[in-house]
């Protein structure tokens, strides 16, 4: 129970800029690359119909295909990210791919719970300051990115941008408790005692007729 | 201040607020399929780990199952293997499993309610974002990631925030031609394809209230379209009448028990709600899809909109959907030319859609420029169809009749768009690359709108076929 262990504090690294609204999980990982039963190796496939031609060469315009962004770790997006499909394949795979936290105006919920279980942070900031950021990024690949868990600001080169974080989510991350499943079986007696006052279970459990 | 169904039932479920700032919330159903659970039952495996409560969790494989033949080996050989590991997994931890070999195989939405296993006032998982279906029944049903399956299998409950819950109060009635469908995608259309992140949408109004079952399940099966995790609607005497004697429905005393908590979790008159949103049924038409988010959505007398008219946050958008779909700002979605008509998907493959389908198909042939098919959600929908003639009425109209699955509403399997074909569909979503051709098109549409395209080779207006 390795997992639990992991803190999540300072994450530096550089911008990968991915402009565009409502970008779904269909878009992140089609689903023919979900026809494994490991997440193994999804990385490459990150937006491969956006980066791969016909002859399944990394041609298309795409920032996961641009060299100046090839040394990227954090990823700058636009609203309702992640939006369609629950498929953790999409969070899976941009994270094989190198991805270690997400920065955007806003996320859809399956996609940001799969992040808060993966230990991804996915941050939300107002639309100006991620233009700016994008825009910075665009201008210098070189700039550095820091997103400070702790005091909750990123830095973007000299710039510094607030961010909330629900004051539990922040210790969870900083102190490595954002692992779900150990907080919750910690909890053993309060899960069978919530299951004993359930009328469906103890009232009238469903029998299985033939 | 009365409590809305929501609140009472998550309430109900809390098992306590965790350290992270979440709920922990008890699962009282938990479906698992053959695509999002082999990562969790290793996760188990890798942190030596059992599934908690093995008779709450229920299995199907419908995702990657061939719909023209169900014979196994599956000619995939990576079908084949995931199909192995869920039939190992739910072997080895003990976990009911409708695949292939039962009568009961379909896709996860449609066999849950149909065995009775889905029933009011109930917490439910599957590792699927169509999980809001479920809500149809005054349950609670979340799509979860596979972090999440294996939260579930370990402790059956799931760490979250609560949403906040929004009534969408849908007066009036519908008109001829015009289906659940219509009123979902008017909703999403109407709120936006991330209006509800945040909440929980309670489905409500005259018009919600004189829906079957099978019509409920549509809507709330397409919340997450519309950006809400969570869509429900509140259970009365329709919802009561349709659980009772399915297959795991409780029985005789426990049967009026259960009624009884049913009842007492339904959201009251006068509950309260964080939003409310009005729509008039009576004003809905034909609704179709003309971009790639189920939200760019309009009546089917509608011209497409205009860039300039679209709201500046959404213009990108709509730049990229004219780009791939080929159509203009301004023009009809009537007279559109279609390849594909697919009848399907855990959002309109349920008997009713199948009948209304076919009542329109009698006596008609599909257009010679058009391959059309229709894939049953369930094997019971199947025999239940068989039963009443309908396979015979889709042949002899020339669509083809295929086995239980999801097929082309997301193309993991056999059924694939090609090209740039254009596919009118009983599906959720018009997501680009979808349907199986990163080049494909998908128009979303009723299923007696999918039939009547078939029909005249176009899209039409099915209230000037009927």
């Amino acid at each position: 129970m390795q997992e639990q262990q992991i803190s999540i504090q300072d994450i530096e690294g550089r911008g990968i800029p991915l402009r565009g609204n409502d970008i779904d999980t269909d878009q992140i990982i089609p689903a023919r690359f979900m026809k494994r039963v490991t997440f193994d190796g999804l990385g490459e496939f990150a937006f491969y119909d956006h980066r791969y031609d016909d002859e399944g060469k990394p041609t298309k315009p795409h920032p996961l295909n641009d060299r100046r962004f090839k040394d990227g770790s954090i990823l700058i997006v636009n609203s309702n990210f992640g939006c369609g499909s629950s498929r953790e394949h999409a969070p899976q795979a941009l994270a094989r791919y190198g991805v270690r936290a997400i920065i955007g105006e806003s996320f859809a919920e399956i996609f940001a719970g799969n992040c808060t279980a993966m230990g991804i942070p996915a941050i939300s900031l107002p639309h100006h300051d991620i233009e700016e950021i994008m825009q910075t990024v665009e201008h210098d690949p070189a700039t550095p990115i820091t997103t400070h868990i702790s005091d909750q600001v990123v830095s973007v080169g000299e710039h510094r941008y607030h961010f909330d974080l629900s004051p539990a989510y922040r210790n969870a991350l900083l102190t490595g408790a954002w692992d779900s499943t150990s907080l919750m079986l910690a909890n053993l007696e309060e899960i069978k005692a919530t299951a004993a006052r359930l009328p469906y279970i103890s009232s009238f459990e469903s029998v299985e007729v033939s | 201040m009365a409590e809305n169904l929501f609140n009472k039932v998550w309430d109900l479920h809390k098992v306590k607020r965790l350290e992270s700032g979440q709920d922990q919330l008890f699962i009282g159903l938990h479906l698992i399929h053959e695509v999002t659970s082999p990562q969790a039952f290793d996760m188990l495996r890798e942190r030596g780990l059992k599934v908690l409560y093995p008779d709450r969790t229920f299995a199907t494989v419908d995702h990657i199952v061939p719909t023209a033949s169900q014979e196994r080996p599956f000619g995939d050989q990576l079908a084949e293997e995931m199909m192995q590991a869920l039939e190992r997994n739910t072997a080895e931890h003990g976990i009911e499993f409708f695949g292939l070999h039962t009568e009961h195989q379909g896709i996860v939405h449609i066999i849950g309610p149909e065995l009775g296993l889905t029933q009011p006032g109930m917490t439910i998982a599957c590792g699927d974002s169509h999980t809001s279906t479920h809500g149809a029944f005054g349950s609670i049903g979340f799509g979860i990631g596979t972090s999440q399956i294996r939260d579930v299998l370990a402790t059956q409950c799931m760490a979250i925030s609560r949403p906040k819950v929004r009534k969408i109060d849908v007066s009036g009635s519908l008109s001829r031609g015009v289906y659940a469908k219509d009123i979902i995608l008017k909703i999403i259309a109407s709120l936006g394809v991330h209006g509800g992140i945040g909440y929980a949408y309670e489905y409500a109004g005259e018009a919600v209230r004189a829906l079957s079952m099978e019509e409920r399940m549509t809507i709330c099966n397409m919340s997450i379209e519309g950006g809400a995790r969570v869509g429900y609607v509140s259970p009365d005497q329709t919802s009561y009448e349709y659980v009772k004697g399915r297959r795991y429905a409780p029985q005789g005393e426990s049967y009026d028990r259960a009624v009884e908590y049913w009842k007492s979790i339904a959201s009251p008159e006068d509950a309260e709600y964080d939003d409310v949103f009005e729509l008039d049924a009576g004003q809905l038409e034909p609704m179709v899809t003309w971009g790639i988010n189920p939200g760019q959505a309009i009546g089917i007398s509608e011209p497409t909109p205009r860039i300039a008219s679209v709201d500046r946050g959404h213009r990108e958008v709509a730049e990229k959907a004219y780009a791939h779909m080929g159509f203009n700002e301004g023009e009809p979605m009537q007279g559109k030319p279609i390849d594909i008509a697919f009848l399907g998907s855990c959002t309109n493959a349920r008997i009713s859609d199948l009948r209304e389908a076919a009542r329109y198909l009698q006596g008609k042939r599909v257009a010679s420029s058009v391959k059309a098919f229709v894939v049953p959600g369930s094997r019971q929908v199947a025999k239940q169809a068989e039963a009443e003639g309908l396979p015979q009425i889709f042949a002899d109209a020339g669509f083809e009749w295929r086995g239980a699955g999801c097929s082309m509403c997301l193309a993991m399997n056999p059924d694939k768009l090609e090209g740039r074909q254009l596919c009118a569909s009983s599906s959720n979503r018009n997501f680009i690359g979808r349907q199986g051709s990163p080049t494909g098109r998908t128009v979303l549409m009723s299923p007696a709108m999918v039939a009547a395209a078939a029909v005249t080779g176009k899209i039409v207006d099915i209230r000037e076929h009927l």
